[in-house]
């Protein structure tokens, strides 16, 4: 009995991918990497919906090289690059751009403006994710970054992806990449502490 | 203004080698350049402490948000099975 277990449960590992099992076993986890990047329920679910349907139009593409799940994630994931860029050329962009940029140094030497240097928070043990306000301060001062920023904020730090794939997919130069993962966390941090 | 005070004075420049040391490595003068800045400037360190731990959070928060939480409604979740199981015909 049991090895009759083993040898179907092999079977299913080594089939091919089986698209009426998606929603069921794929569909939240794609949902909760979708909204943790995008910060918009309505927007994640569309992008899991596009997501299940563009696979189905290349399933026999799907080597086998990786599971079914990270197969459906990679796509989603250029979907969410996708977001990010209409973003960047949509309204929310141009009115992000009309806000003056906050200038943290001094225009002559680079040194700390009085005003925004940095002070101790009190905080910087804490387990975000046992301190529900930290977590939700962190979160809203992540989505107010300018699109382009988040973009490459979240492509560096929660998917670990390389510099140059970031520079390619999201046409920026490598000098500006730094200088975006540089303003990006100056403005967090900066954002962090005004609301703690 | 000599070149040694220029770096322990340039607080931009330091935070910005702080952050791209977290992603890759640093050329030689660039760290010389924040170890010299940041012997003397004890905001910088503050502030690279602080980034560190933005980053540490920021992956905690996505990583469990990935993990649980977020679950589509039962509703949304048969219609996507609807629009699965037609294209399969």
């Amino acid at each position: 009995m049991s090895r009759e277990k083993e040898t179907h449960d092999q079977s299913i590992k080594t089939s091919r991918p089986d698209p009426r099992q998606w929603v069921e076993r794929y569909a939240d986890h794609l949902y909760s990497y979708a909204i943790a990047r995008l910060g918009e329920e309505e927007q994640a679910r569309d992008l899991v919906q596009e997501t299940f349907l563009a696979a189905l139009e290349k399933v026999s593409e799907f080597r086998g090289n990786s599971s079914e799940r990270t197969w459906l994630t990679a796509i989603l994931k250029y979907k969410i690059i996708d977001a990010y860029r209409k973003r960047n050329s949509g309204l929310r962009m141009q009115k992000m751009e009309e806000e003056p940029e906050l200038e943290f140094f001094e225009e002559s030497n680079g040194h700390w403006k009085e005003a925004y240097s940095p002070q101790t928070l009190g905080i910087e043990g804490a387990d975000p994710l046992a301190n529900k306000e930290l977590a939700a301060i962190l979160k809203k001062c992540l989505f107010k970054l300018p699109a382009l920023w988040l973009s490459v904020f979240t492509m560096k730090h929660l998917d670990n992806t390389a510099t140059e794939t970031i520079c390619k997919e999201l046409k920026v130069t490598t000098s500006n990449f730094w200088v975006i993962i540089h303003r990006a966390k100056l403005n967090l941090r900066a954002c962090i502490q005004r609301s703690w | 203004m000599g070149p040694i005070k220029k770096i322990q004075y340039d607080c931009r420049h330091a935070t910005y080698l702080i952050e791209k040391r977290q992603h890759t490595s640093l050329t030689i003068r660039e760290r010389i350049e924040l170890t010299i800045h940041l012997s003397g400037c004890s905001v910088c360190r503050l502030f690279q402490q602080q980034s560190r731990w933005i980053n540490r959070m920021v992956r905690g928060l996505f990583g469990s948000a990935e993990a649980q939480a977020n679950k589509l409604s039962d509703e949304f979740k048969l219609q996507l099975q609807q629009k699965i199981d037609e294209r399969l015909k």
